[in-house]
Parts: structure tokens; C-alpha cells; sequence
């Protein structure tokens, strides 16, 4: 998404003076990027900001919902994970909202990469009549809250009788705007008009062309944008907890499940599995996969 | 497949037939391509948009759907006039200044520092995106026992220094903790968003700067601020919009579904309003007139973030 928006303005590139006596000052030019300990310092407090609500997270779920209600609280992991994690597992039906959560974000996922390259490829390399003043609206809609929905999709789910069941959470989030304009900036940069043409004169049609040629260019930011929707579908919250319920819910259904009630009678180590089991999945992907996905965020503006 | 057709210099019937085909897919692929999403959002966003419109000049029960009352802007006067809403609307506000400025200000400050050349780079950088892969309902159960006025960690620290606020009940300690959890959630990811574009920046700049004298700080505000402004404006758009909508922190914060945002609403946001009156209160025509006044506010504020760069873009073209 940032891809587009980072170009600098042109009135800023005005080169360095070259009366200046750059051999002397050589080695200090060459440190200007370099970080010094205050950055050290800084980050490691953003890094540690970041991480001790995850880490606290995990000590919660691993004591008893005794030790976690004392002050001070624990600090070090306990031996409690596996009692936790099959209580919760009895609370909340765990592991048919970790399968219906898999579900959802991975269709919409694919989906979404799917119909958002081919409308991104549409809009940064085809030409057609009111091009510029549908790619405007896309970006429109992205502004509308999606609380404005959902009454009325409300009524279509139920009487659908589709209430309680995942299409009612795929099929309004197919495709994002988001996807359509994060992909249109990518092809922008990423795929030369030539290519396009060279394979027109070929006599490929747009269907050959979006595979043999737009499928595998794109493919990086593919994996990015699959990743981001993947994230958010995991984690998104209002529209599936009005359209699902407690026999079938997705993690973050559940999740609000495991939370209700009065502080005093609930365990909040549990709770805290609870909120340990529906983040560890995606942690596991971003510990694995998190310098790609950094990359793939922070790459888009290098191209441009 | 398709490549000999111009090697073999085909029959004219053939390659008429051939060049129709070509036009037709010439025309129509582009529509056919943008189709799913303009149908999906027909279906499932404009549509539902209007109905709720529709609905909002109506008395409709959430268990009798099919019954409505005409009732004009009877249910938009009826909102003018009542406190809950106006809470709801200045906590929407309040929270929404206390989380976004911040953390777009902290957001800001963490890319320029994880621009620079430095050991652990990627690690840093993967730490701080981390807190975007937790949930809303994951995180707001974590700080609410974070927050915990008895047992909490945050009080067992600040007891250190003899402070004990009461992030519950007392208005502004509550909107400060669920500002605390959409700040820690999404600092690192504009972070990202900002090192993505300050890496476009052209390395010169900043040689040429350091040349001339400047420091770190001078080189920040006078060449990577100026040079990602697009940025910052998008997200600040971005960030305003989803402030706007803040639903599940407030109201897992207040301890599930019967507590709707604090004992006296003094968390309660526009959408926590708009489910209460939609469904724990079942009046879904007072709660569309609550999603219709959402929609009309964020249109005002885009208004004014339109006027403001048309008039930089002006002031700086003059000057």
C-alpha cells in the first residue's frame, strides 16, 4: 500500500554541490546511516513494548489462574500449558474455531489475490472507457465502515439461513478494494508494457496473459497481499461475531466467549490460553515468514 | 498454442473471425476483470448501505424485521437529543485522538530509527511488526489483564511510584487503556508503512545534507518529513477511519456482552452504541440512523482533509 505513496517529490532530488570537498569528508558521508547506541537503546524498548504482552501471554497460560490472579503477578512460564489448554479446549470448542478460522482466512485469501490481481492488472495495464473514475471509486470504498453493512447483511444471512454458517463470513470479503489497489500499484512499477504487447502480438489472449505473464511477475506481491488478508480475516472481529455464534465460531468468536462473564469466577489463566491459542498460528507464520513479509511491505517503494 | 497463427498467415475468413475475437476479448477482458469486485461490493457493501438508510427512517424490531414503521428523521432527532450518543460521539473522538496521534508520531520515530544501518536489523524489525499478528480479541484480553486494577501488572508497577488509577471506572484512565491497546497494535505496522517510503528517499539527500552540515534531527524534519508527506497523509486518513470504527476493544474491555462500554458508557463508542441499540436493545432502525451518522461524519472529516491539501497544494504552488 505504501508503494505508491513514498515517490518523493522531484523538488527535493537536487544533487550534492560538487565544489564541495568530499574526499575529506568522506568517512563521516558514509557514516550518515549508520546507527549509533541511542538507536540501540530505543529500538530494544520498542522491541521489548512489542513482545512482553506476547511473552506475559504465554506465562499467563502456563500458571494456575490462582498464581495469575496474585500481585505481583508471575513473571517466569509455569507447568500449567497443557491443563489450560484442555480446559479452554472444553470451554470454547478450541479446535473447530481454529479449523473455521483456517477456513475462512484461507478462501478469503486466495480470493482476494486471486480477483484483486486480475482487477489490478485491469487497471494499471488495460485501457478501457471510465477507467480512472472506477479505480477513484474503489478507492472510495474503502472509507465506508463496514458497521454500515451489516444490519442489512444481517437480514440477507438470516433469511439465507445461513446464520451461524462460514459463507456468511467468506462470501461478503472475496475481494477488498485494498487488494485491488495494492496490486495495481505493484504492476504499475513491476510490469512493463511491452511484455503485455510482445504477447498480444503472439496472439495470446488476456486469459494466457494473466497466466503466463502476470501471474508470475506478480507472484511476490501475491504473497504479501495473501499474507495481509490472511492476517486480517484471521483477526477479524465484529462481522463474525454478529453472523456466527457459539456452536460455530471462528478463534475470535470463541475468544469473546472465553471472556465473558464476571472477573471473579472465571479463569484467567484460561482465558489467556484461550488468547495464546488464537495468536500462536500467526506468530508461527510471522516468526517463519516475517523477514519475507517485512520485506514484501517495506520492498514495494524501493521499486517505484 | 497461439503463436503460429501469425507464422502461418491464416485464410481471411479465419483471421476475421480471429481479429473479432480479438476485439471482443480486447474490450471486454478489462470489465471481466474488474467484475468480481464491483459485484461483490454491489452485493455486500452499496446495497446493504442504502438499506440501512432506508431502515434508518424506520421503527424496526430486530425480531420482527419485516415490520416497519415510518418514522422520517424521527430517529435521527431522537439521537440529537440524547446523552448516550453524545458520549459515545466525544469518546469516539477522545479515543480516536489519544491512540492515532501517538502512535503515528511513535510510528514515525521507530521507521526513522530502523532506517539506519544496524546489527539485528531484521529481527527489530519483525519484533515490532508482531503485535499486528495478534487479534483484537487476543490483545483486549491480555491487557485487560494487563490493566487489572488489583492483580495487573501496569498497577503492580506504578504502585512503585505510588500511583493506583483505576483503569475501569474512571473515564480517563479507561480510554487511555483501550487507547494503549489499538497503539500497540498497530505502531509497528505503520512503522513499516513509513520505512517503506522513506527508503525510497534517495540516499544523496541525505550525504548532501550531512555535507552541509545538518544533523540527524535536521536531516528528519527537513528532507524524510517533506519526502513521505503522501504517506503520512494516507495514513492518517487510514488510522482516522478505523478510530472511527473501534468496536471490539471497548467492548471486550468492558468485560464481554453485558457491560456495554462501562458502568456509565465512559468507553462506549459509536459502534459499541450501534450494536447495543441493534441488538441487545433490537431497535435496528435507531441503530442504522447511529451507522448513517458514522458515515456522514467520516465524509465530513474526509471533506476537511481534502480542503486542507487542496489548500497546501495551492499555498505552495503561490509561494
Amino acid at each position: 500500500m505504501a508503494a505508491t505513496l513514498s515517490t518523493p517529490s522531484p523538488r527535493e532530488a537536487k544533487s550534492a554541490d560538487p565544489a564541495r570537498p568530499r574526499g575529506l569528508f568522506r568517512r563521516k558521508a558514509g557514516d550518515h546511516d549508520k546507527a549509533g547506541p541511542v538507536t540501540y537503546v530505543l529500538l530494544g524498548i520498542a522491541a521489548l513494548v512489542s513482545l512482553f504482552p506476547l511473552y506475559w501471554t504465554f506465562v499467563a497460560a502456563s500458571n494456575t489462574g490462582e498464581r495469575v490472579a496474585l500481585s505481583p503477578p508471575p513473571m517466569v512460564p509455569g507447568g500449567e500449558l497443557w491443563n489450560n489448554i484442555s480446559t479452554a479446549w472444553d470451554q470454547a470448542d478450541m479446535g473447530l474455531a481454529l479449523l473455521n478460522s483456517t477456513i475462512v482466512a484461507g478462501c478469503v485469501a486466495l480470493s482476494t489475490v486471486l480477483f484483486s490481481t486480475l482487477a489490478g492488472f485491469a487497471f494499471a495495464k488495460l485501457r478501457f472507457r471510465g477507467r480512472n473514475a472506477l479505480l477513484t471509486l474503489v478507492v472510495a470504498t474503502m472509507t465506508i465502515p463496514p458497521q454500515l453493512s451489516v444490519i442489512p447483511l444481517y437480514r440477507i444471512v438470516t433469511k439465507l439461513e445461513w446464520s451461524g454458517h462460514l459463507q456468511s463470513v467468506i462470501l461478503p470479503s472475496l475481494v477488498a478494494a485494498f487488494g485491488v489497489f495494492f496490486m495495481r500499484q505493484f504492476l504499475s512499477e513491476a510490469l512493463p508494457f511491452e511484455l503485455v504487447e510482445a504477447a498480444r502480438v503472439d496472439g495470446a489472449n488476456s486469459l494466457r496473459i494473466i497466466w503466463h505473464v502476470v501471474f508470475p511477475i506478480a507472484r511476490p506481491a501475491m504473497a504479501v497481499l495473501g499474507m495481509l488478508v490472511f492476517v486480517q480475516s484471521w483477526n477479524d472481529f465484529f462481522w463474525p461475531f454478529v453472523a456466527l455464534n457459539a456452536q460455530n465460531p471462528t478463534v475470535q468468536v470463541a475468544l469473546s466467549g472465553l471472556g465473558g462473564g464476571s472477573g471473579h469466577d472465571i479463569n484467567q489463566a484460561v482465558i489467556m490460553t484461550g488468547a495464546l491459542v488464537g495468536t500462536l498460528p500467526l506468530l508461527l507464520i510471522f516468526a517463519v515468514l516475517g523477514k519475507h513479509i517485512v520485506g514484501g511491505i517495506t520492498s514495494g517503494a524501493v521499486k517505484s | 498454442m497461439a503463436t503460429h497463427v501469425r507464422a502461418e498467415a491464416p485464410p481471411a475468413a479465419r483471421s476475421s473471425w480471429r481479429s473479432r475475437l480479438y476485439r471482443f476479448d480486447l474490450k471486454a477482458s478489462p470489465y471481466a476483470f474488474i467484475a468480481p469486485f464491483f459485484l461483490c461490493f454491489a452485493a455486500f457493501g452499496l446495497f446493504p448501505l442504502i438499506w440501512t438508510g432506508w431502515l434508518s427512517l424506520h421503527y424496526v424490531d430486530l425480531l420482527k424485521p419485516d415490520v416497519m414503521e415510518w418514522r422520517g428523521f424521527g430517529n435521527y432527532t431522537r439521537l440529537w437529543s440524547n446523552d448516550q450518543f453524545w458520549t459515545a460521539l466525544r469518546n469516539t473522538f477522545t479515543i480516536g485522538v489519544i491512540s492515532t496521534v501517538p502512535q503515528l508520531l511513535m510510528a514515525l520515530g521507530l521507521a526513522h530509527l530502523l532506517n539506519y544501518r544496524m546489527r539485528a536489523r531484521g529481527f527489530l524489525r519483525v519484533a515490532i511488526l508482531a503485535p499486528y499478528a495478534t487479534s483484537i480479541a487476543a490483545a483486549t484480553l491480555v491487557f485487560v489483564q494487563l490493566f487489572n486494577p488489583d492483580y495487573g501488572f501496569i498497577n503492580w508497577m506504578l504502585d512503585l511510584v505510588g500511583l493506583h488509577p483505576n483503569w475501569y471506572s474512571d473515564t480517563w484512565p479507561s480510554q487511555i487503556a483501550i487507547a494503549t491497546i489499538v497503539t500497540w497494535r498497530w505502531t509497528g505496522y505503520n512503522a513499516l508503512i513509513y520505512l517503506a517510503a522513506m527508503q525510497a528517499v534517495p540516499k544523496d539527500l541525505y550525504e548532501a545534507a550531512s555535507l552541509d552540515g545538518a544533523n540527524r534531527w535536521q536531516q528528519f524534519t527537513r528532507i524524510t518529513i517533506p519526502s513521505i508527506r503522501p504517506t503520512i497523509m494516507f495514513t492518517i486518513i487510514v488510522s482516522t477511519i478505523g478510530a472511527t470504527q473501534l468496536f471490539g476493544e471497548p467492548m471486550l474491555f468492558g468485560g464481554g456482552v453485558g457491560v456495554s462500554g462501562g458502568s456509565a458508557h465512559q468507553f462506549q463508542t459509536l459502534s459499541l452504541y450501534m450494536y447495543e441499540l441493534g441488538w441487545p436493545s433490537r431497535q435496528l432502525g435507531r441503530a442504522s440512523a447511529v451507522a448513517w451518522t458514522m458515515l456522514l461524519i467520516l465524509l465530513l472529516i474526509g471533506l476537511v482533509q481534502f480542503l486542507i491539501t487542496r489548500y497546501r497544494k495551492r499555498h505552495e504552488l503561490g509561494g
